[in-house]
């Protein structure tokens, strides 16, 4: 969920020579402590230990709160794969993929005129502008596309005047990708538009002088130039929507069941189930991973091209 | 995305112009279609805003149609004791976990930057792991691990849930504004006979004071925001504002619930507005 405008996260380089080095090794070994330990001991016990705690849970089949945890198989991983819940992890991809599709078309053409066409020093406060809704809060930002979608909200008055019957699009998929289409927009602006900013123009004037229609440019040698930014900026937003619970809770209705709010159910719905519960946890994790190895595996040869 | 994409005309001659992009003879580059769609798209985004502001001022409870100009949301809301206490309960959380993040993801920063030692990859991938898990899976690990351990849910579960993202998007902030800073200046003050605290905090603390502030209105904001984590690690009575808001809405449009938009969407601005001025400030400040 990040909302800086900062580059994505980076390793900080590392400075070859430092104090650190030159001191004895006790006082070094002091600071490292000091430093890094703290951070280090907060995530690795209210994060690492959690996430292979719910690994261990998600063998124990039918567990409610309160129960002994006793490993007894893969039942939840099966019922997990089964028809009805298969449904539901497809579902989730699907809107993720639609969500990292639209919001590719939506914002290319911004982050192109934003960092290529627009005034120089218009440029900050067109991006901060962008990606200032971010700083609102991401569950009124969702509500207010109840206001705008619903059967008596703002767009069907607006159709209704020029004579359109009403959408149903509430409680349906196209108000889910909508909501997550406008909730991830400014990541993906962000990411392309700090891919964008480093472009070589002279290459692209190059092609054109070579003789290259603007399509060809535009296909050859631009998109390749900025192609680690599109996959850097489709890998957040596909995991982000991925993982997302407030626009299909929202936004979807019963017809938009995703892993997130079936995840939801099991701990804080109707009928808890926290094995269950923790094995879609598992699977999302997994797949949040498998999209990021994919991104590293295909993203950086391609980038080289 | 094609008939411009030969960059802007001012770097170029005219003759070059002329042989490098026939269709800009013909429309101005700033009147190219992106910046119709991008002006497009920034009504997209600012809509939904503007929508709530619109209705939170309209008479009608449940209608889209404008029935006269009113307060009474705004007057429901400033007498809304669940509001307020919902409120109280969000900046206690987000105040707490973002001071004691401010500490533990600047050490972190310092520490990854200025060390290298067994094990560093993985250190390093664990403190990035908050900015990759789905929200809802680090919710889910924490109440279970809590569950586990029979600790009893408060708000201080909630705070101890939110240091984990908090300290380490603060840290990210703070790495990208130490990469930029001159190793030299904290060796200098060694040498000159500081002690590793002294230049530690003489030296090396005033220069990352703007990268601290931003990661913390950053870590602010995202604690404030969260529903989730809140929602799994919250004993009785510690509902936070995002989840009053969640248990309003989910049953349908709320005109009260709009006002409070309004006013907490001036709050987040002025926020961002603070943050970008302290990251153009860090930029700016020599090095």
């Amino acid at each position: 969920m990040s909302i800086t405008t900062n580059p994505p996260p980076e390793p900080p380089k590392l400075k070859p020579q430092t104090e650190a080095s030159k001191k004895p090794f006790g006082s070094r070994w002091l600071g490292q402590l000091v430093l890094l330990g703290p951070a280090g001991i907060w995530l690795l016990l209210l994060l690492v230990v959690p996430t292979l705690v719910i690994l261990e849970l998600s063998l124990v089949a039918d567990i409610r709160p309160g129960d002994v945890v006793n490993p007894d198989g893969f039942a939840n991983y099966l019922r997990a794969f089964a028809p009805l819940n298969l449904t539901v992890i497809g579902r989730s991809i699907s809107f993720a993929l639609g969500t990292t599709i639209g919001c590719l078309i939506l914002g290319f053409p911004v982050a192109y005129w934003i960092a290529l066409q627009a005034p120089k020093k218009w440029r900050n406060l067109l991006l901060l502008g962008f990606i200032l809704p971010l700083w609102t809060s991401s569950l009124l930002r969702s509500y207010a596309w109840i206001t705008i979608l619903r059967r008596t909200g703002v767009l069907n008055s607006i159709i209704g005047i020029i004579g359109i019957p009403p959408l149903e699009l509430m409680n349906e998929p196209p108000a889910v990708l909508i909501g997550m289409t406008y909730s991830f927009l400014p990541y993906m602006v962000l990411i392309l538009y700090a891919s964008l900013e480093k472009l070589d123009r002279r290459l692209l004037e190059a092609s054109a002088d070579l003789g290259a229609t603007p399509p060809e440019t535009f296909l050859r040698v631009t998109v390749p130039q900025v192609f680690p930014g599109i996959a850097a900026g489709g890998l957040l937003v596909f995991i982000t929507s991925l993982g997302d619970f407030i626009n299909p809770e929202l936004l979807g209705g019963a017809s938009s069941m995703t892993v997130a709010r079936l995840i939801y159910n099991q701990f804080l719905g109707q009928t808890p189930n926290w094995g269950f519960g923790s094995a879609l946890s598992t699977l999302l994790i997994l797949l949040v991973s498998i999209a990021i190895a994919l991104l590293l595996k295909y993203g950086d040869r391609d980038a080289k091209v | 995305m094609t008939e411009t994409a030969n960059s802007p005309p001012q770097q170029h001659s005219p003759q070059e112009d002329a042989i490098v992009d026939m269709s800009q003879t013909r429309t101005k580059p700033n009147l190219s279609w992106q910046s119709i769609f991008t002006v497009a798209m920034f009504l997209f985004m600012y809509l939904p805003i503007g929508v709530l502001g619109f209705y939170s001022f309209n008479e009608s409870r449940y209608s889209a149609n404008w029935e006269g100009f009113t307060l009474e949301w705004y007057q429901r809301l400033l007498n809304d004791a669940r509001i307020f206490s919902a409120l109280q309960n969000s900046l206690t959380v987000a105040i707490t976990a973002v001071a004691v993040s401010a500490v533990l993801g600047t050490l972190m920063a310092v520490g990854l930057s200025r060390y290298r030692f067994p094990g560093k990859s993985l250190y390093l991938g664990m403190s990035y792991l908050p900015l990759i898990i789905p929200d809802i899976a680090i919710a889910v690990a924490t109440l279970v691990f809590l569950a586990a351990l029979g600790i009893p849910l408060t708000i201080w579960t909630i705070v101890a849930a939110h240091i984990v993202f908090c300290l380490a998007y603060i840290a990210v902030v703070v790495s990208t504004r130490l990469a930029d800073l001159d190793p030299n200046l904290e060796e200098a003050a060694l040498d000159l006979g500081a002690t590793p605290v002294e230049a530690f905090i003489k030296v090396l603390l005033p220069e990352l004071v703007p990268g601290i502030l931003s990661g913390c209105l950053l870590a602010f904001v995202l604690s404030m925001d969260d529903f989730l984590i809140a929602s799994f690690t919250a004993g009785a009575g510690a509902t936070t504002l995002p989840m009053e808001i969640f248990s309003r809405i989910r049953t349908g449009v709320k005109p009260d619930v709009n006002a409070l938009s309004v006013l907490l969407i001036f709050a987040s601005g002025f926020l961002a507005f603070l943050a970008e001025y302290l990251r153009l400030r860090g930029e700016r400040s020599p090095n």
